[in-house]
């Protein structure tokens, strides 16, 4: 196996494919967006519930492959806590580290394994999906927000 | 024995087709992507590098010597196009950009006139996007109907439900000749009869079959016929609209423009004949002539023994897939060209395919441009490994060993 395999598909990625966290609808959401992937069709729904600034919790559904599953699971539970602007900033974070420089990641904490996916151009979008979904959550965008 | 029924002789064709021999990701290149596009040998890439080289002017334009070779050499392409497809005559030979723009054209033309508020559109389930959603637009602007014949769990059109669905107010049948996503022959010749006893004219997609299998328009009896040359070992950017002349002769121009009239002044313009009234502008003189080339590279070598020769990589490769434990295929039509549509258990089809590519594996996942289909199986997306000439046993059993990868990946 080539090691950028090893590094897009490390364990606690596969592991959150498997068993994603906050994979669920939340009783009484704040704020909702769809994202959708049209390269590969691929829904996401994120559902937010704000307290003040506060994101108390947050739950999302929906299918994808690996990368865009595991990234969702990993942000709810990096987002559940942090107010708005901090999640905007992990958010800023996140995508620089996709897009941009080398050294994001040190920033990012758990997050960082998706560095890996920086070799798969082609999978960039699948790790972002949930972000730009959260963000457009957070903006109180109606429109599906798309990763084109 | 003669020629014709000799195998293939696989590792000599692979040596026509330079891209094959690279590698990527540090492994040998194995391309099974054929149905996305096919692979150039090196008499089409010659072609188009003689043609800028040498003959480049405009067509039907110039007295000079240059326009007249550019001239004869595209018209040569169109007799050539002509005689593969067994058209009556080189007229009936429209050059467009690919089946995309055939299918639209015929909409736009054929559709508009003929289509009114109540008609309907007959289509089937495992139609690419490319011949739905003119359709759509079609129907919507008229008034009419689009009514869509289902298909069975194996891929296949549900030919009887079709013969219902034929009624008074069908003004056209579109429908591909094989599915892009499943990879099921289409049972055509048996729906153009249905359709010719009740007057209805049928255009078919036949982006996927003219690749795999000898095609000929008037055995068919089709009224329009349309296929793209980049999937066809020829370039992007060109491709087929056959018709009958008696039907293009009724139809109104596509596009305006130089080349499609006669005469031009500002109360009235006179169009030209067929098939230069559906030509407006300069058309890709090039890709037309390297369309011709890849045709007549492909009858070199036989239509019938490459059909053969990719039937064979399609039992062993449907044998091979189907022994994997988790692995399912999406398509399994008695009757099938080039595709095999599959899903992994538990892996998504894009995790497939991005292990797939760092071992060298090209194969398309996704959708395929037939979102209707991946709903009608319930699913997403699929991967597909598509077969061309150039693909050897041993294609499929990298591809097998790829597969393996992915199990020890996700376990």
């Amino acid at each position: 196996m080539t090691s950028e395999l090893r590094d897009l598909y490390q364990q606690v990625i596969l592991d959150h494919n498997r068993k994603p966290r906050n994979c669920r609808p939340l009783p009484s959401p704040s704020r909702a967006a769809e994202g959708y992937n049209p390269l590969c069709g691929d829904r996401l729904t994120v559902e937010i519930a704000l307290e003040g600034d506060v994101i108390r919790d947050i739950g999302f559904q929906g299918s994808g492959c690996a990368i865009s599953r595991a990234s969702a699971s990993m942000m709810t539970a990096d987002l559940k806590g942090k107010t708005v602007n901090e999640a905007e900033a992990a958010f800023e974070r996140f995508r620089a580290m996709l897009t941009g420089g080398v050294g994001a990641e040190a920033e990012l904490g758990k997050l960082g394994v998706f560095a890996g996916v920086r070799e798969f151009p082609s999978r960039i979008k699948c790790a972002t999906l949930a972000w730009h979904t959260a963000h457009a959550a957070l903006a109180g965008k109606a429109e599906p927000v798309t990763t084109e | 024995m003669t020629p014709s029924m000799m195998a293939l002789d696989v590792e000599r064709i692979r040596k026509d087709f330079p891209i094959l021999h690279q590698e990527v990701h540090g492994r040998p290149l194995v391309y099974l992507d054929s149905a996305a596009t096919s692979q150039k040998p090196q008499v089409v890439l010659d072609a188009l590098a003689e043609y800028y080289a040498r003959n480049n002017a405009n067509v039907h334009r110039g007295v000079h010597r240059l326009s007249e070779r550019a001239t004869d050499a595209y018209e040569g392409a169109r007799a050539r196009i002509q005689r593969f497809l067994n058209a009556a005559h080189p007229r009936e030979i429209i050059f467009v950009r690919g089946t995309t723009e055939g299918i639209n054209l015929v909409a736009q033309t054929y559709g508009r006139r003929a289509v009114g508020p109540g008609d309907e559109v007959v289509i089937t389930a495992l139609e690419h996007h490319s011949n739905i959603v003119p359709w759509q637009m079609l129907c919507e602007e008229k008034g009419a109907g689009l009514r869509v014949v289902p298909i069975d769990d194996t891929g296949e059109v549900d030919v009887d439900a079709y013969e219902c669905l034929l009624g008074e107010r069908t003004r056209l049948v579109a429908v591909a000749h094989v599915s892009n996503a499943l990879g099921t022959i289409v049972p055509v010749k048996r729906m153009i009869e249905a359709a010719r006893r009740r007057g209805i004219p049928v255009l078919i997609d036949g982006a996927q079959a003219v690749p795999h299998l000898r095609v000929d328009v008037r055995a068919l009896d089709c009224d329009f016929y349309t296929f793209s040359g980049h999937k066809t070992y020829g370039p992007t950017g060109i491709g087929v609209l056959y018709g009958k002349t008696e039907l293009l002769e009724a139809m109104p121009p596509f596009q305006g423009g130089g080349d499609m009239i006669k005469s031009v002044s500002f109360e009235k313009t006179v169009y030209n004949d067929l098939p230069y009234k559906f030509e407006a502008g300069t058309p890709d003189i090039a890709g037309a002539i390297g369309l011709g080339v890849a045709l007549e590279y492909l009858e070199g070598l036989g239509l019938d023994r490459v059909a053969a020769h990719e039937h064979a990589l399609l039992v062993h490769g449907t044998e091979r897939l189907s022994s994997l434990p988790g692995l399912r295929l999406v398509g399994t039509a008695r009757e099938k060209a080039s595709v095999l549509s599959f899903l992994v258990d538990g892996v998504h089809a894009h995790d497939v395919g991005s292990i797939l590519d760092r071992e060298g594996i090209a194969v398309r996942t996704g959708h395929h441009c037939a979102m209707p289909v991946m709903t009608r199986f319930g699913i997403a997306a699929t991967a597909r490994a598509s077969l061309g000439l150039y693909n050897r046993v041993e294609d499929i059993d990298a591809l097998v060993e790829g597969l393996a990868k992915v199990r020890e990946i996700f376990g």
